[in-house]
């Protein structure tokens, strides 16, 4: 008979081996489930895998990828800090949403004057406005001890709501024919986040992105900050014996969390996407949610998968217009990924073992 | 940096090259869809359009397309790589895909783009469109005529020139009909989202609604008004006979196959050119679905005869005369709407008491 037993310490060399096998077991079952489709397998999944990084048009998906997952990255790094202390803000979208409103407002507030002021208080913009709807549940949870999970994500559908009233009303563009939707941002200078270097994909929001996974492992591994969200993530109550104050972490933690993904969409809406729209959001702060824990909270891991999603989003959308895959066939292979990922992670915490019947 | 540029720039010379050549063999059509094929309305019609292209042309065409492409970057991205891929035309079949759509022609002046229920064009960018609110006129009558609580629900999409034509149609006409009947609107801020457009449904049934239009795609509504029981509605975008023995009274239907089959005929011949089409019930672009038994005979009657008089071009639904929501005069006796005003539309007729989203 097969029992799972725990292990007395995680096993670090299964934390580590997880994701890997994830992606594996992905490949493997996404393989079937395309074959059953009455797709070639390997075809299916090197156009997934192979095709944006090497493939014949490769040059213009690599940039792409960059510009994919950079909101991804940049929001489950701040996910990724709470997650760790065992905060739970599941409303990254919402905050997303309002960074974006914000950052977009003030450009907006400013149009048509050009001065390179501007962008600098967009970022402040956007981190505030991401920063202050993370504040609403962090606060009443400080307060009141009500559940961050269901708060933060019952805000996500009042930011869109928000979301909806700024696109027809505030920050509507006045010349767009009556049609809802802000000036687009990409049209005025001194608000675009445009890239970096022709081509490259590379924007601030990339930029960003990269310094907030160097933040996170300097303050996760050097500073007081980091044990103490470490500790309590591990170890809740000998936490409170170290003398971590549960209220300021959870004012920090998702403070920081929703100022990251206010960021990630003011750079959105300065970026790639251009305008206040009613549906600007695509789900970015959800998926990043995946994308932390496949990153096993780890500021590196965090890097590596936003990579791996940017690149099933992309492999996915050339599998589907060049083998004919169905949508929904890609999110059923994304959903396994974190299935997979879920369900080896067993193993980090337990063994199995095959239990002896007989007498010892 | 300047390496990786050359290299971009040869890749999009490259597929801008492969989208020439792919001319002299067959044209390479892309289509790119904001909900999925299976929506069983807006995107199914799409797709079943394309099957006739595919049909019609045979050994001639290929056909791809990409089904739920978020409106945004992400649609910018679908069309580039349909287009490095040596795409000739590309349809992009829903509003929200503007702003992308154009950017993309922007890039590849050698392919054609086609974008549905937009307004910006380019030498290389038609946009094409419907005139629903034809459609509606319909729906609105036998909406009044049917209704017995004076009340018909609305479940719209997002207060856009499209949906906002067709509300105040769909009004008008049933207010002519029924002078005591009320319109109760709900936004779903959404084209597809089966849950959100059965509780829009279900909270306009509860407030007394007993005809229910939607401008969503999906089937949703049709499935919460036959739960409800003496409740009837419209089949959206495609005929959804599925319901025709419950709440499904009639039908608007997008035509798109007829349009599909020229614009792809002239990309095949080379004499596709920019263009901008509006076409209605009288053209076959607007379709209506067979009128079920559940409406008298007499209703029946007038409402065919509304369709007949739309389609010879006798008699136009936006015709005055008509006032603005707030009571301004908007079109005298006689004077018919121009089309700039309609493209626009961004206010409710008089008698509508539901406020603009602001």
């Amino acid at each position: 008979m097969i029992v799972l037993e725990k292990r007395p310490q995680p096993s670090r060399a299964w934390a580590i081996a997880t994701p890997i096998l994830a992606v594996l077991a992905t490949m493997l079952f996404g393989g079937l489930l395309f074959a059953v489709l009455g797709k070639n397998p390997v075809e299916a999944i090197l156009t997934i895998f192979y095709d944006p990084l090497l493939g014949p048009h490769a040059g213009y998906y690599r940039p792409q990828l960059l510009v994919k997952g950079a909101p991804l990255v940049l929001i489950a790094i701040g996910l990724s800090l709470g997650f760790k202390a065992g905060i739970w803000n599941i409303g990254a979208e919402g905050q997303y949403i309002v960074g974006a409103i914000c950052g977009a407002g003030v450009a907006l507030a400013f149009y048509p004057l050009e001065a390179w002021y501007i962008f600098p208080l967009m970022v402040l913009g956007g981190a505030f406005g991401g920063w202050v709807w993370a504040m609403i549940p962090a606060l009443l949870k400080v307060r009141f001890g009500t559940n961050e999970i269901l708060v933060s994500l019952m805000l996500v559908y009042v930011a869109e709501q928000l979301l909806a009233s700024m696109s027809l009303g505030l920050l509507r563009n006045p010349q767009g024919l009556g049609f809802p939707g802000s000036r687009n941002l990409q049209q005025y200078e001194s608000a675009h986040n445009a890239e970096l270097f022709a081509n490259t994909g590379m924007h601030w929001g990339v930029v960003a992105a990269l310094l907030s996974v160097i933040f996170a492992y300097i303050l996760l591994n050097q500073h007081m900050r980091g044990f103490h969200i470490r500790l309590t993530g591990d170890a809740p109550r000998a936490a409170r014996f170290a003398g971590v104050r549960p209220a300021r972490l959870i004012l920090f933690c998702l403070g920081s969390g929703g100022a990251l993904a206010g960021l990630a969409g003011m750079f959105e809406v300065a970026g790639p996407s251009g305008v206040v729209s009613i549906d600007f959001n695509v789900g970015y702060g959800f998926t990043a949610i995946i994308v932390a824990f496949l990153g096993r909270l780890h500021p590196v891991g965090v890097l590596l998968a936003g990579a791996l999603l940017a690149l099933t989003y992309i492999g996915g959308e050339i599998a589907q217009s060049n083998l004919g895959l169905p949508a929904a066939a890609i999110q059923v292979f994304q959903g396994m990924l974190l299935f997979f990922l879920l369900a080896l992670d067993l193993l980090t915490n337990y063994r199995i073992r095959a239990r002896q019947t007989g007498v010892a | 940096m300047k390496f990786t540029s050359l290299l971009v720039g040869g890749a999009l010379a490259l597929g801008m090259a492969t989208g020439a050549m792919a001319q002299d063999d067959k044209a390479k059509v892309g289509f790119i869809y904001v909900g999925p094929i299976g929506d069983g309305g807006y995107t199914f019609e799409h797709d079943q359009a394309r099957k006739a292209v595919v049909e019609k042309f045979g050994d001639k065409v290929e056909t791809t397309y990409v089904e739920s492409v978020p409106e945004g970057p992400d649609a910018e991205r679908v069309m580039t790589q349909m287009a490095l891929n040596g795409a000739d035309l590309i349809f992009a079949t829903s509003f929200g895909f503007m702003d992308a759509t154009v950017n993309t022609a922007k890039k590849f002046p050698d392919v054609k783009f086609e974008h549905a229920t937009g307004y910006k064009t380019a030498p290389n960018l038609a946009i094409y469109n419907a005139r629903f609110y034809e459609g509606r006129a319909i729906q609105g009558l036998i909406a009044g005529e049917m209704t017995e609580s004076n009340i018909v629900g609305y479940i719209g999409s997002y207060p856009i020139p499209e949906v906002i034509r067709g509300m105040n149609s769909a009004f008008i006409h049933a207010r002519k009909v029924n002078p005591d009947v009320q319109f109760k609107i709900v936004w779903a801020y959404t084209w597809f989202d089966p849950a959100k457009e059965a509780d829009a449904a279900k909270v306009l049934i509860e407030q007394g609604a007993d005809v229910i239009l939607q401008h969503t795609d999906s089937t949703a509504p049709l499935a919460a008004a036959e739960a409800a029981g003496n409740v009837i509605g419209f089949g959206q975008a495609s005929d959804m006979g599925e319901y025709a023995d419950g709440p499904r009274v009639t039908s608007i239907i997008d035509n798109w196959a007829p349009y599909y089959i020229e614009r792809v005929n002239a990309v095949i011949d080379g004499t596709w050119e920019t263009s901008d089409t509006w076409a209605g019930i009288g053209d076959g672009m607007v379709e209506i679905g067979e009128i079920t038994d559940r409406v008298p005979a007499e209703v029946k009657a007038e409402a065919l005869e509304l369709k007949d008089k739309i389609a010879s071009g006798e008699y136009h639904p936006y015709t005055g005369p008509l006032n603005k929501q707030d009571g301004t005069p908007w079109l005298a006796e006689g004077e018919i709407a121009d089309d700039q005003t309609l493209l626009g539309m961004d206010f409710f007729v008089e008698g509508i008491t539901a406020e603009m989203p602001k």
